[in-house]
């Protein structure tokens, strides 16, 4: 069996005196597509930040793709794995064409035949090359979630990372942007870290989770078994039991931390 | 039959902006009762300015109109800002998104609840602290003392999320607009939340107003619910029967979300009818 391209061992990560992961381990296979699932404050977030090295500081093991994060420059790193952020009017650079912020992540890099390249990534999401040279501000909301993911796919990476992609979209774009992100993966044979609040999307896109709670994973499962309501945990059960609508009765099971 | 508690008939709210004029709301009417009324709909479908419409708060330029907009058998559209301020706060309330933006951040969160006790009650400041801290507990915050003294800043999205609740049913009104009031909840609060507001709707006999995108909340939460695309109600049905709406827009809608008892596979994308736009 070959390595996996996500592996986290014991990960800790402090700002300051607080704990924002907590002993975390999981692996993802090459080709799968893992959910990591929590509510603020969990560390989900944190925990893709060590992955795609924006965050340094941190301790235990990581490894991506084989590669060991203590040792790889963030550089490297980019070729491998690269990350889509939740809020594409918030990550798109508001006087930069989407030609320039697809070309510069390709000049960075070195790429040959940069031209090909952004017309090639940006058909492959969806978009025709009439998008090429326009503002963020003349694209929907959706359109500019396909152009945040095009300028994580001209690197090719092999390895996507994807933290809440379709929060800040309304349902029927955020249907859009998860058949797309289906699409790829089939074509390209990505594997897909999902970092989201929304157990659903996780039901719709992944094959396996993992729930964290302060900084803990409280549970791995299948997905499988998230779509038969079946977990082991308390915490996980209350999260299915929120997202499938309001129960009074429910609510008062859950106390309240204040 | 009584007459109903809010009637809003062929409601417009217009924008004159400097390069052209938005058309927002389009003609919406309804008439509730004391009950939950959902407004389901996405960014753009003129949900919240319809909303905002009832109780003015629609921000220069725009423009609001309408062939009736009667509060309890009171004319909105005839009162002056005085009248206007006599009923906003007292009767009609509303509870914004993000207590973070709706909070004074340079006063106690005691004392702006106090404030909104006082403004529409004769009342000294020691019966205002009392009723704040009955409130307060009301919302099942803990330690109604301590958190009398805190700042914006220093409450959780939950707890703020419920201390603007209190400050809006403090002064017990009679119809309660609330405009997302648990999307930047976590999933497990927003359930603590809803509650809270269903127990006191239920209690006081408000009516409510709950302002979402989510779909799936709305047909839980509500007793009624009105479907908004392009500025226009384009379907009426009870929150239980949601799931047997049908008009297309609705209809996919509930398609293109994702469910999480579903088998994993594409999702049907929303296809849109220009015809959902014209007249109806």
């Amino acid at each position: 069996m070959s390595a996996p391209a996500i592996a986290v061992r014991d990960l800790n990560v402090r700002f300051g005196t607080s704990v924002a992961v907590d002993n975390a381990s999981f692996s993802v296979a090459g080709g799968e597509s893992f959910g990591l699932v929590g509510e603020s404050g969990s560390g989900k977030t944190t925990v893709l930040r060590v992955l795609s090295g924006l965050l340094r500081d941190w301790q235990g093991e990581a490894q991506v793709a084989g590669h060991d994060l203590r040792q790889e420059r963030p550089r490297g790193l980019a070729r491998i794995a690269q990350l889509v952020f939740q809020d594409p009017y918030a990550s798109l650079h508001p006087l930069h064409t989407v030609d320039r912020v697809l070309g510069e992540a390709a000049a960075i890099h070195s790429l040959d035949r940069p031209n090909q390249r952004i017309d090639d990534v940006l058909r492959a999401v969806g978009l025709g090359p009439e998008f090429r040279f326009r503002f963020p501000h003349q694209l929907s909301g959706g359109q500019r979630q396909r152009v945040a993911i095009a300028r994580a796919l001209i690197l090719e990476p092999t390895i996507l990372l994807l933290d809440e992609p379709t929060s800040a979209l309304d349902v029927s774009v955020q249907a859009e942007i998860l058949n797309l992100l289906r699409r790829l993966r089939a074509e390209r044979g990505l594997t897909l870290l999902l970092v989201t609040h929304n157990l659903a999307v996780v039901a719709n896109l992944c094959e396996r989770l993992a729930v964290m709670r302060r900084g803990r994973i409280v549970e791995t499962m299948d997905a499988a078994r998230l779509r038969q309501a079946e977990s082991e945990q308390a915490y996980t059960r209350q999260l299915i039991a929120a997202s499938r609508g309001y129960d009074r009765a429910n609510a008062a099971e859950i106390a309240f931390d204040a | 039959m009584s007459r109903p508690l809010l009637a809003v008939e062929d409601l417009h709210v217009r924008f004159a902006l400097p390069t052209r004029n938005v058309h927002a709301v389009r003609g919406v009417g309804f008439s509730m009762g004391r009950e939950k009324l959902g407004i389901v709909g996405e960014s753009g479908s003129g949900k919240s300015l319809t909303g905002r419409a009832i109780i003015g708060q629609v921000a220069k330029p725009g423009v609001v109109a309408a062939s009736r907009l009667e509060f309890d058998g009171i004319d909105l559209r005839s009162l002056d800002k005085a009248g206007r301020r006599a009923l906003t706060g007292r009767r009609i309330g509303m509870i914004m998104q993000d207590p973070k933006f709706s909070l004074n951040p340079v006063m106690t969160v005691g004392e702006q609840i106090a404030e909104a006790y006082r403004v529409h009650n004769r009342a000294g400041a020691a019966e205002a602290k009392k009723r704040t801290l009955e409130m307060l507990a009301a919302v099942r915050i803990r330690e109604p003392e301590r958190v009398w003294g805190l700042y914006p800043h220093e409450v959780s999205g939950g707890m703020g999320q419920r201390v603007m609740i209190a400050m809006m049913l403090i002064p017990e009104p009679d119809l309660l607009i609330a405009d997302e009031p648990t999307s930047a909840l976590d999933v497990t609060v927003q359930t603590q939340v809803l509650a809270i507001i269903d127990d006191l709707v239920t209690q006081r006999g408000m009516g409510l107003i709950f302002i979402s995108h989510d779909l799936n909340l709305v047909a839980s939460f509500c007793d009624r619910v009105l479907v908004m695309y392009g500025g226009r109600i384009v379907e009426t049905c009870r929150a239980s029967e949601l799931d047997r709406a049908q008009h297309p827009y609705t209809r996919g809608l509930l398609a293109a979300l994702p469910r999480i008892d579903a088998p994993p596979g594409d999702l049907p994308v929303l296809r849109r009818d220009p015809a959902w736009l014209g007249e109806l």
